[in-house]
């Protein structure tokens, strides 16, 4: 029964910590497709997680401690500026890379330096000094209650895999996921968008605005990060601390690992996400080395996904196909 | 005799002043069939490229005095004096900017040498933490004295810094990639490493904290970098030859780079990896050496910080900025190793004048300034070419106006205004 348990335990973390980052690595994806490399990944979440949480923090300020009717409208209202937050930010890359043709790996690291400090110096104009975490408020989560279920003392299986950790941000996600594999493989847009990282050359000579379809690739990586950053930020659990732990050059290895294709990122993020939660639990999981006299063993979990991901990529590297014209800045005048 | 002697000395004096007066002279006016020596520099793309960085670097501090105004109006004068003097309002503070400089030289070195051989070297953070371990690890448990613990943190830096070469020049992986995993898994590799070797660790001499290693004065006193009386120079125990080496590295770096071959043919592999192969240099080879080379930089970084004695490595589990603040640093030089030194003091200057802005401000105003700045270099492209278009208009202004003023030759009608003066006296 305890086995069992604990198993259920692992299912719901290893979903929640793949949200984020299936989110972050299909932003990331639209952004290469196109033909912009989106480093600022990490920056950009970290920005749709401050967004997303100073706009939580301000409605539970207002509410005085009471739960709100609605919680979930709440929760979809953050999901929304959080994109918001993450969709603009990301302009400030896609106005480097496109219009000034800048180096789009610099852009991205100024971006992903920027995010941070803002974030830190924002919650402190606003909590005070020295108070940089900002608090999200429990009733987020959603809970058997919202369905009519009752919530019993002892939940079982399903109950743990399904309501432990469950979030708006899961099913909206999921949802993502499905849109952008439709749009990708069986749209105009898709083919379009796909086109401007293959050939950028070749598409304009078709009347495709090169210009316009990297703006918009890049602005939905800023949308699907955003969300994602919000994600982390909820799954992390201890609200923001102005970081989301490397998530975004993460959510990178997990867009390479998944080949720039919809569903096998969605593998992978699951894949590394399983690491990630084992990381946490590898201790009161029978079958697995506990690696007792080790100080410190959960850096072994930790570092296994990072390690299985540059075997695959060693010995895949010449099936790993990459956008053909990603990082280089498209120039009209140019053959 | 005598007599002789004070002539050949007033003569030698009056033929001194007279060259440095015609040195003066040639900065303005052109002499010698060639143009002002002034006019010369100021085409040049390096003056332009430093002139590019001031431009950044201005806009970026007057973005920051903006952003303090938003943030605190009655302080931000105070906050942008604080962090643009107190880098040098007292020796202390100042050997702190050299300390802090240091580690930033080597990685901004990483970097910049990586750009040079167009490479982007994103994993410095993870090759200056294994310099650092390498180094503790050598002072600590082989007891070995400082300068081998330097050399020991340059090999961790180039066992970090040859695994994405490898994957780059064999595989095919692009190095960015390689790098940010890398990163991870050197920080959980040291980690683990530290907690697993008690005597590495302060708990192991009595104390209760099992996150650092020992301080260094404690176990092996040899490894602390020698300090040559600087420290009683500057009233501060931060000071230390690091700096000096770090500048002494940079040198050679730069020798490396722009007056041997084997530096050329690194910069031919990063310039046209196909126009080198065909040359004939073995571009894989480059590839890796490039990668060794810089891993080996950042790598010392981590040992000079780490030697100093003052710092203990405390297990973290996220990256240390130092290695990720050496990309603005190379940035905001141009990748040049010289101008390295000078744009990792910039960034350790204003990075303590922000530590003395708290707790009015968040230090972090700093990070903005500096995430600024890179942005701005990101289209320093541009901005280089606004500047080249607008020297290039002022002097062509200027020419017109001196061969309108000056008649270089008889027959040229549409120029001589003056002929026909001289014609009217005559």
């Amino acid at each position: 029964m305890l086995g069992l348990n604990i198993f259920a335990d692992l299912i719901s973390g290893t979903i929640l910590f793949a949200i984020p980052l299936l989110l972050v690595a299909l932003g990331g994806m639209t952004s290469e497709r196109s033909g912009t490399i989106n480093i600022a990944l990490e920056g950009i979440m970290i920005v749709g997680a401050l967004a997303g949480c100073l706009f939580l923090r301000a409605v539970n300020t207002s509410l005085n401690g009471t739960i709100p009717n609605n919680p979930q409208l709440i929760m979809l209202a953050a999901i929304l500026v959080a994109a918001l937050a993450g969709g603009i930010f990301s302009l400030l890359l896609a106005f480097a890379s496109i219009n000034l043709k800048a180096d789009q790996t610099i852009g991205g690291t100024a971006l992903n330096m920027l995010a941070p400090a803002f974030a830190i110096v924002l919650a402190w104009a606003i909590q005070g000094q020295g108070q940089t975490t900002i608090y999200i408020p429990s009733w987020i989560a959603i809970r058997p209650e919202n369905f009519g279920l009752i919530a019993s003392a002892t939940p079982g299986f399903w109950e743990t895999v399904i309501f432990k950790s469950f979030y708006l941000t899961t099913p909206i996600a999921l949802l993502i996921l499905i849109v952008t594999t439709i749009v990708y493989n069986k749209t105009r847009f898709g083919l379009r968008l796909r086109s401007c990282g293959e050939h950028p050359q070749a598409a304009d000579s078709l009347g495709i605005n090169v210009y316009k379809m990297r703006y918009i690739g890049v602005l939905i990586s800023g949308i699907f990060a955003g969300i994602g950053g919000l994600a982390f930020t909820v799954a992390a659990g201890s609200g923001f601390q102005s970081d989301v732990a490397g998530y975004g050059f993460l959510g990178l290895a997990v867009m390479i690992f998944g080949n720039w294709k919809p569903i096998r990122i969605f593998f992978a993020a699951l894949f590394f996400a399983l690491f990630k939660t084992l990381s946490g639990l590898a201790s009161s999981i029978p079958f697995l080395p506990d690696f007792t006299g080790v100080a410190n063993s959960q850096y072994i979990y930790l570092m296994l996904p990072y390690i299985v991901t540059m075997i695959v990529l060693a010995l895949t590297s010449k099936s790993s196909r990459a956008p053909k014209a990603e990082g280089i800045p498209y120039d009209k005048g140019l053959r | 005799m005598k007599n002789n002697f004070w002539n050949g000395l007033g003569g030698w004096f009056k033929k001194t002043a007279q060259n440095i007066g015609r040195w003066f002279k040639s900065l303005f006016v052109s002499m010698d069939d060639k143009e002002p020596k002034l006019r010369t520099l100021i085409k040049k793309d390096s003056f332009i490229a430093v002139l590019s960085s001031l431009t950044s670097i201005l806009i970026g501090v007057l973005f920051g005095f903006v952003l303090l105004l938003i943030l605190n109006p009655g302080h931000a004068l105070g906050g942008l004096g604080a962090m643009l003097t107190t880098g040098l309002s007292n020796p202390v503070s100042f050997a702190n900017v050299l300390y802090s400089s240091t580690p930033l030289i080597m990685t901004g070195l990483a970097v910049g040498f990586a750009f040079r051989t167009g490479l982007f070297d994103i994993g410095a953070p993870g090759q200056y933490l294994m310099g650092a371990f390498f180094a503790l690890y050598g002072a600590i448990i082989l007891s070995l004295p400082w300068w081998v613990c330097l050399l020991l943190a340059m090999l961790g830096g180039a066992i970090m810094g040859a695994i994405p070469g490898i994957f780059k020049a064999l595989l095919n992986v692009n190095e960015v990639i390689t790098c940010i995993m890398f990163n991870w898994i050197g920080l959980f590799v040291v980690n683990l490493s530290i907690s697993n070797i008690p005597p590495m660790l302060q708990s192991y001499y009595g104390s209760v904290q099992a996150d650092r290693t020992v301080k260094l004065i404690t176990v092996n006193e040899s490894a602390l970098i020698p300090r040559w009386g600087l420290d009683t120079l500057f009233g501060s125990n931060y000071m230390n030859i690091g700096f000096i080496l770090a500048v002494l590295i940079a040198v050679v770096i730069f020798i490396l780079l722009n007056k041997t071959t084997f530096g050329y043919e690194l910069k031919a592999c990063g310039f046209n990896k196909n126009s080198a192969k065909y040359a004939g240099i073995n571009e894989k080879k480059s590839i890796i050496l490039s990668m060794i080379i810089a891993g080996a930089l950042a790598g010392i970084g981590g040992g000079f910080y780490y030697l100093s004695g003052v710092s203990q490595y405390q297990i973290a589990k996220v990256l240390q900025g130092v290695g990720f603040n050496g990309i603005p640093v190379a940035l905001l030089a141009s990748s040049n190793p010289i101008g390295i030194i000078f744009s990792a003091l910039f960034v350790s200057y204003i990075t303590v004048g922000g530590n003395a802005m708290q707790p009015e401000f968040a230090k972090e105003v700093i990070d903005i300034i500096i995430s600024v700045i890179i942005y701005l270099s990101a289209f320093s492209l541009l901005f280089r070419n606004i500047i080249k278009k607008k020297i290039a208009e002022r002097i062509e202004k200027k020419e017109l106006k001196y061969q309108l003023k000056t008649p270089t030759s008889v027959g040229d009608e549409g120029h001589g205004v003056l002929p026909s003066e001289q014609e009217k006296e005559g």
